[in-house]
């Protein structure tokens, strides 16, 4: 072996692979890692809670149809965007977000604070037929949403399994999965140990049918609750520096 | 599995023996969960495995009694026995998927420019058939081509037979089991909802299996070479290969909700899973689309072209340049979000710096027409490779120009980000394949040349019109829309409703919906022209052109 050119490492697959993996690593390492060491990239702010089961199986629809190709949950901090949708995003406002879902997308209109801009009624119209409230859509209507009953077999297991991620749900959480998925949809239950559970969690007949709780149901309690959970009239500029 | 040499014929080899014991594992593994899932799609594909696993023990039974009568394929004029089966199966998959790719994707640009399309259901609806056109086009067309051709060029530019023996076939088998279980999932609902990484926790584990096996394959057979130098397309190949399954692994890892449901959540949360993600999503882009296809490039054009790369120090400096630099730009997909500043500013000036190892790839691969420029006029599949790299320049470009963020800040969200993406992957990648199989084919089924050029010749203008059509469109409706969310009245209010920006795309979406109609059109007349070539057909009046000898001497950069 004479000295080391770039030869040297043409003749050496291995060489050529160790070296092609350092190169490719250093990236992301670099830009990664640091992420979850600064504390201030994820904002300290008051509000921010772990989904009920119910908007956490509507969040899981959202995912099962594709609605980020077509909706950002994403308000960027440019002035036209916060005039037209409200404060810009937090990061800690996504922090128990599994996948995010802040999308690359607007061929709709962004959803990051969609919550309580819109009632329960204009929703059920809006998913069953799109063109119904706004003509010019280009929206897929969903009517099967309000005729499929939630599956619930996993429910469960899903909070098991976002605790062990790091969500804090508790114990009791977990145990009571099912009754509060239940009471979020029909007001004539007793939802106040819900509530507690979950502060700000609204609850309200929300496909219409206290009876069954349908896929409908789940979708419009996650709608109505993005982006509502931080008061901004409360929040300190200076939290907010990343 | 890579250890099975070439055996005498109708001896079973223990690698045989091995594929065939983890099937059985396998199959048993599937009608496991398939008899204890709760979950309809979960038994669905718990059943295409067992059917995959029955299917190729099977098919390892048969290979075996079938070697003993028949007589093994002749050597190559080189003299080396290529194990091109597989390839053969992974250049008709890719020509397959892409038409279905296509379509899809054509269907879904109708579907916004008419929503009745989604007639209410939900497996047509465009937010469940987006990502089915999206892993068609980039994981079943693009992903079987670069199999192909990275099997292909391997053994070619190595002077030696792939490593393993069933191990190639299983990699091409078990990446179309993979795209048929991803594209089913969408279409019923199974997705974790990753942009480019849809596939749920199953699928992507079936993957890692199938792409460490083809990791595996390709290194031996580096190994193996009877050349003294690497030669550079198989640089490129290697680093698409080893960076594909470092992004796979970290942005799909996850948790199942249960072993026998096909729901998992996503180890990482918000903006990290947003940094992730986008590290993988832009890297899926640098290196699924574009490291992989530059080695297309480098072995096909100076191939067709009869011609040496242009600069083997240009391709040194823009390899190592490309595959350091690519890896950082992920944030420039983030601006003004709640990711941190110095991380869009990081990701930005990586962007910009990109431009230059991406114009030398582009430099490099034109240059090498020095002296052959005259065949652009005689040779419409030249013609199509050089036109692909004027793409990629181009797309490589706009590209930087994207991501900084006073442009980012008009362009994110809007159509201008898909009309980008489609003059890289209708221009660059589409066409750099399309050349590569047109090339690909006569040599995989020893013809002496392809059915028609003409036909080549009309696919390449119906097609490279159609790409004109995508891009412009996009382009007017993506700044347009831009514009016209932050357009301000003389009160200083904002001008228009969400609403009347989407009603302002309507001509647009119809115009992209013809050109993507005319570049499906262009790959129907491929299709055929291919299928007439393996045939052995020659249209009439065209037999002529002299053969490119696809197993002949390439001039090797790397040997100096």
């Amino acid at each position: 072996m004479s000295r080391f050119t770039h030869a040297t490492i043409e003749k050496n697959s291995i060489l050529l692979l160790v070296l092609t993996l350092i190169a490719v690593a250093i990236g992301g390492l670099v830009e990664i890692v640091p992420t979850f060491l600064i504390k201030t990239t994820v904002e300290d702010v008051e509000g921010v809670r772990p989904y009920t089961p119910l908007e956490l199986a509507g969040r899981d629809i959202y995912v099962r149809e594709g609605c980020y190709a077509c909706h950002s949950q994403m308000i960027r901090s440019l002035r036209s965007e916060v005039e037209r949708y409200g404060h810009y995003s937090l990061a800690a406002e996504s922090k128990y977000d599994h996948p995010f879902q802040w999308g690359s997308k607007r061929t709709g209109p962004d959803l990051a604070r969609v919550g309580g801009k819109y009632s329960d009624e204009w929703h059920r119209v809006h998913m069953a037929d799109p063109r119904a409230v706004v003509p010019e859509s280009v929206m897929p209507g969903y009517p099967f949403l309000a005729e499929t009953p939630l599956a619930t077999h996993d429910m469960q297991n899903s909070l098991k399994v976002l605790a062990l991620l790091g969500t804090p749900y508790s114990e009791e959480m977990v145990t009571e999965t099912m009754s509060d998925l239940y009471v979020q949809q029909n007001p004539d239950e007793d939802y106040d140990p819900m509530v507690e559970r979950y502060p700000g969690a609204v609850v309200s007949n929300f496909d219409g049918d206290p009876e069954t709780v349908t896929e409908l149901d789940a979708i419009i309690a996650y709608m109505q609750m993005l982006g509502t959970l931080v008061d901004f009239s409360t929040v300190e500029r200076s939290t907010l520096v990343q | 599995m890579a250890a099975s040499r070439e055996a005498a014929p109708g001896t079973v080899t223990a690698a045989a023996f091995g594929v065939g014991g983890l099937f059985v594992v396998g199959a048993l593994i599937s009608i496991f969960i398939a008899a204890g899932t709760h979950d309809a799609v979960m038994a669905f594909h718990a059943t295409l495995f067992i059917l995959f696993f029955v299917l190729g023990i099977f098919a390892i039974g048969k290979r075996h009694f079938d070697a003993q009568e028949r007589t093994p394929e002749p050597p190559a004029r080189d003299g080396i026995n290529y194990h091109d089966g597989p390839i053969r199966v992974a250049t008709i998959a890719s020509l397959f998927w892409g038409i279905a790719g296509f379509l899809a994707g054509l269907y879904i640009a109708l579907e916004l420019a008419f929503p009745g399309l989604n007639f209410d259901l939900a497996f047509l609806n465009f937010g469940r058939l987006r990502p089915l056109h999206t892993s068609a086009v980039i994981f079943a067309f693009g992903g079987n081509a670069l199999i192909a051709t990275s099997l292909y060029v391997v053994q070619r530019t190595c002077k030696t037979r792939l490593a393993g023996d069933l191990a190639p076939w299983f990699i091409v088998w078990g990446y179309q089991l993979f795209i048929v279980l991803a594209a089913t999932g969408y279409l019923l609902g199974v997705t974790q909802g990753k942009e480019y990484a849809e596939p749920e926790w199953y699928v992507d584990l079936w993957l890692t299996i199938v792409w460490v096996t083809y990791l595996i394959v390709f290194l031996a057979t580096l190994a193996r070479r009877k050349e003294p130098h690497i030669y550079v397309a198989n640089w490129f190949y290697l680093a698409f290969i080893v960076t594909i399954a470092m992004l796979h692994l970290v942005n799909n890892a996850a948790v199942p909700v249960s072993l026998t449901s096909p729901k998992s959540y996503i180890i990482w949360s918000g903006v990290q899973d947003a940094l992730i993600q986008w590290w993988y999503g832009h890297n899926a882009v640098g290196f699924f689309l574009t490291a992989g296809f530059l080695g297309m490039m480098y072995y096909f054009v100076p191939k067709r072209a009869e011609r040496p790369v242009y600069s083997y120090r240009l391709s040194i400096v823009h390899f190592w340049a490309l595959i350091f630099l690519y890896i950082w730009a992920g944030p420039h997909h983030l601006h003004y979000t709640a990711l941190p500043d110095w991380a869009q500013t990081l990701g930005m000036t990586f962007s910009i710096m990109l431009w230059m190892p991406s114009w030398g790839g582009m430099i490099n691969g034109l240059m090498t027409l020095s002296g052959a420029w005259d065949k652009l006029r005689t040779d419409p599949v030249i013609r199509m490779l050089v036109v692909s790299i004027a793409f990629y320049g181009m797309s490589t470009f706009e590209g930087p120009v994207m991501s900084i963020k006073a442009v980012n800040s008009l362009s994110h969200y809007t159509d201008w980000t898909i009309g980008h993406v489609h003059s890289g992957a209708l221009g660059w990648v589409g066409f750099v394949t399309f050349g590569a199989i047109y090339c690909l084919v006569p040599w995989l089924w020893n013809r002496k040349q392809l059915y028609s050029l003409a036909l080549v010749n009309w696919h390449f203008w119906i097609a490279t019109l159609g790409i004109v059509l995508y891009i412009t469109a996009m382009w007017v409706s993506g700044i347009l829309q831009g514009l016209m969310w932050r357009a301000y009245d003389s009160l200083g209010f904002l001008e228009y409703s969400f609403v009347e920006t989407v009603e302002a795309m309507h001509p647009f979406y119809v115009i992209r919906a013809m050109g993507g109609g005319l570049f499906l059109i262009g790959a129907l007349i491929m299709a055929y022209n291919v299928y007439m070539t393996i045939r052995g057909h020659v249209r009439e009046g065209e037999a002529m052109e002299p053969a490119p000898a696809g197993d002949g001497q390439l001039a090797a950069v790397g040997a100096k």
